[in-house]
């Protein structure tokens, strides 16, 4: 392995927790699926008004985009959770593997469900009668006659419920199920494009692998060859336990570090892994959550600490409109956090606040200095925001603050945002100040004259309870304050870069030692 | 010649919503009888042939099986005893010929072995090898062989009552006659009551003991195949029997060598 890429190398490592997972939901989410959806469309053979409620529903699902299905499950299920905690005492973790498996069962219905009911209504009608006529009951003619009859299209139906449920696990990683996604979604944030493609190329293979077992399977049904059934059922068998296996002899973690979706949110989940490993805690990761979902996730005790910024939970949390100054967030913060039983450990030392920038070139040339300067002439610009900040309250207040109004309004891709502003794309981009591209790429970040975007600490929260937790809490306490946004700066711009050192797990070992060093 | 009636319909109307497939009919058949229902496509024989075994129920008047009032009867079970002879065959397609032929007996729960047994005694009776055939799935099989397997099929459960719908209609002429011959010789030395449907009058009169005309729901005619032959009554009949007729002058012409 030593000449391999160390991305490589790395992506291969993580491969059997991520496989393991993969397989785990999607077996699981089939099975579900399977188990609901036979039987109802079986059921609804001969009740039209059913049937076409079931092939409707089922119909209607599949135009809900998979991330939007899966992220959807979340909140449903965190209020069922708090729900049966108050009237039973007992409550469910709403993260990760219980939403992944509902919404891909339910994802996996449509093709089993218009399969079967295709397949058995298009039996020919002299065969039914012929079943009737030899004297089999309604129950007989369909076990004995339809269902084999209509073998081939049922199974083909779960051959492409099993593909579409591999393809679309690779989504559950943002509601906190690991997956093969995980490559995918760090891959993308962290500009590592063979983290993506290897996540993608081994989804692609687990869902052909199955289908073809699949069709070795019908094969040998409808052909009445053991040799085949066994040989089909063996392989599925085989993929699954080598996939669960490793999770098995792995030892179980105790402590679970929660990032959202960013390149810096992955730096320092590595971080936080790099400091518990080194006082011998077992730790494991659920990154890639989405923001709100991360913070109930933590409020729940599904993870037990992640790096959230101060003016995040002000606007969102809080719903706070106005802005104050630094010291004062954070101790209303604290206060506020204390009563949900949540513990901020303290303020990293940088902001990662929301900003507005643009390239030095064009602010120059139209006399830009802060976003005052910027309302006069807004009308005729472009603005870029990441995929929540034109919802955010901190775009509300900046609107409402300077009265801005742009030319045109667009989505993309954070990574992607820096280069578009140097490319002249989009005139106007909203950069994070702890970026590294902001300086590399010569960016100029506009002042907030009128103090509209509240500030943006980096802090890091324990879920509740864990704050009594000495080992854990002394484990963590070396980063409270230790984190400069000159570091942090320097530590995304690493990200960017090729090979074995751009990895969040190098960056992470090489913020260490600065951090050390700077004690000394 | 009086036998003991075993299928009875008194009065029997069947109507599809607004269509009346059936008009007050009422007919017996004796046990023993081999009796053919003659008629061309919609004039109701078929909906005749389902109410006995109750695929189809009538709209008013009863149908009688061994004396008993077939609603009384459990669909299914009435079925298990009553053989029953397609139009276009209807065998499993996913079954092989033996696991056919031997449907019924194991929906009444005979062994496996006794199936096997009566699998092969059929196939020998339809005069087809059991080697050969019983393993064979229906899509490897000739029309003809086919159509020996639906019967052998409809006589698994040693029925005393057999229905046939249009049995040799998709066959060409020598398998038909053939396999008519034979079915006629089963008939006979197994003690079955049958109830066949034709749209063939020439294949009616040859097989049956005893002939009915359906036209538009109702039975027009009814009598032994001599009967119908020589002194047809109604005016339908009589244009039935007059290609019959003359293709048989033709052939008669032909076999004395004389000329037409």
């Amino acid at each position: 392995m030593n000449g391999l890429d160390p991305r490589i190398q790395d992506a291969l490592a993580r491969l059997p927790d991520y496989l393991g997972s993969h397989v785990l939901v999607s077996v699981s989410a089939l099975a579900l699926g399977l188990a609901v959806s036979l039987p109802l469309a079986i059921l609804s053979i001969r009740r039209p008004f059913l049937r076409n409620s079931l092939l409707a529903f089922s119909s209607t699902v599949q135009t809900i985009p998979g991330l939007a299905l899966l992220a959807l499950f979340y909140p449903l299920l965190l209020g069922l959770s708090a729900l049966t905690g108050k009237m039973f005492g007992i409550g469910f973790s709403a993260l990760g593997f219980l939403p992944a498996v509902l919404a891909l069962a339910l994802y996996s219905m449509l093709p089993v469900v218009r399969n079967t009911v295709t397949g058995i209504l298009g039996i020919d009608p002299a065969v039914n009668e012929a079943a009737l006529g030899v004297g089999m009951t309604r129950r007989q003619s369909l076990t004995m006659v339809e269902l084999p009859l209509a073998l081939p299209v049922i199974m083909a139906g779960i051959r492409t419920s099993a593909v579409w449920v591999i393809g679309t696990a690779t989504l559950a990683t943002p509601v906190g199920q690991t997956s093969l996604g995980n490559y995918i979604f760090t891959g993308l944030q962290t500009q590592n494009w063979i983290f993506v493609l290897f996540g993608c190329v081994a989804a692609a293979v687990l869902a052909l692998a199955v289908d073809q077992l699949l069709a070795l399977v019908e094969r040998g049904v409808s052909a009445r060859k053991r040799g085949l059934i066994w040989a089909g059922v063996t392989g599925l068998v085989l993929i699954v336990a080598a996939a669960l296996w490793p999770s098995y002899v792995r030892p179980q973690a105790t402590y679970i570090i929660g990032a959202k979706t960013f390149t810096e949110q992955y730096i320092l989940e590595a971080l936080i892994e790099e400091r518990l490993q080194a006082v011998g805690l077992a730790s494991r990761r659920r990154d890639g959550l989405g923001s709100t979902i991360i913070f109930d996730a933590l409020k729940a005790g599904d993870i037990d600490v992640y790096v959230d910024y101060s003016g995040t939970l002000w606007s969102t949390q809080m719903k706070r409109t106005e802005t104050k100054p630094r010291e004062e967030v954070l101790a209303e913060l604290k206060d506020w956090l204390a009563a949900r039983r949540i513990e901020m450990l303290g303020a990293l030392g940088f902001e990662n606040a929301y900003a507005l920038a643009m390239s030095r070139a064009k602010a120059d040339a139209l006399g830009i200095r802060s976003i005052a300067d910027l309302a006069r002439v807004a009308p005729r610009l472009s603005i870029a925001g990441d995929y929540e900040f034109f919802a955010r309250p901190e775009w509300k207040a900046l609107v409402d603050a300077y009265g801005l109004s742009f030319r045109e309004q667009r989505l993309i891709q954070p990574e992607f945002m820096y280069q578009a502003a140097v490319a002249g794309e989009v005139d106007v981009i909203s950069a994070y100040t702890s970026e590294g591209r902001i300086a590399q790429y010569d960016l100029l970040v506009l002042d907030d004259p009128k103090r509209a975007i509240p500030p943006y600490d980096a802090i890091l929260l324990l879920a509740p309870g864990r704050a009594s937790d000495e080992k854990f809490v002394d484990a963590l306490k070396p980063l409270i304050g230790a984190i400069e946004v000159k570091l942090m700066r320097e530590a995304n711009l690493r990200a960017n870069g090729k090979g074995g050192d751009s990895s969040p797990e190098a960056i992470a070992r090489w913020m260490w030692s600065e951090i050390e060093k700077a004690r000394k | 010649m009086t036998r003991a009636p075993i299928i009875e319909l008194n009065d029997v109307s069947k109507a599809y919503g607004d269509a009346r497939a059936l008009e007050r009919v009422t007919l017996s058949v004796g046990e023993g009888e081999f009796l053919a229902i003659v008629g061309p496509s919609g004039s109701g024989k078929t909906t005749l042939l389902r109410l006995i075994n109750r695929l189809a129920e009538p709209t008013s008047g009863q149908v009688l099986v061994e004396h008993q009032d077939v609603r009384l009867a459990d669909p299914p079970a009435l079925r298990r005893r009553i053989g029953y002879v397609f139009q276009g065959i209807g065998l499993f397609p996913h079954l092989t010929v033996a696991e056919n032929i031997a449907i019924t007996p194991r929906l009444i729960g005979w062994s496996k072995e006794r199936r096997a047994a009566r699998a092969d005694e059929l196939l020998q009776l339809v005069r087809l090898d059991p080697a050969h055939y019983r393993d064979r799935f229906p899509a490897e099989l000739s029309g003809g062989e086919r159509q020996r397997v639906g019967v052998a099929r409809a006589l698994a459960a040693e029925p005393k009552i057999v229905l046939m719908d249009e049995p040799f209609g998709a066959l060409d002429a020598l398998n038909r006659d053939a396999i008519g011959r034979d079915y006629r010789a089963l008939h006979v030395s197994l003690g079955l009551t049958t109830v066949m449907i034709t749209h063939d009058l020439t294949e009616a009169v040859l097989l049956a003991d005893r002939v009915m005309v359906v036209h538009e729901g109702h039975i027009i005619e009814e009598g032994t195949p001599q009967q119908l032959m020589t002194a047809p009554k109604a005016a339908y009949v009589r244009e039935l029997i007059e290609t019959p007729r003359r293709q048989a002058a033709r052939l008669g012409a032909l076999l004395k060598g004389g000329a037409p």
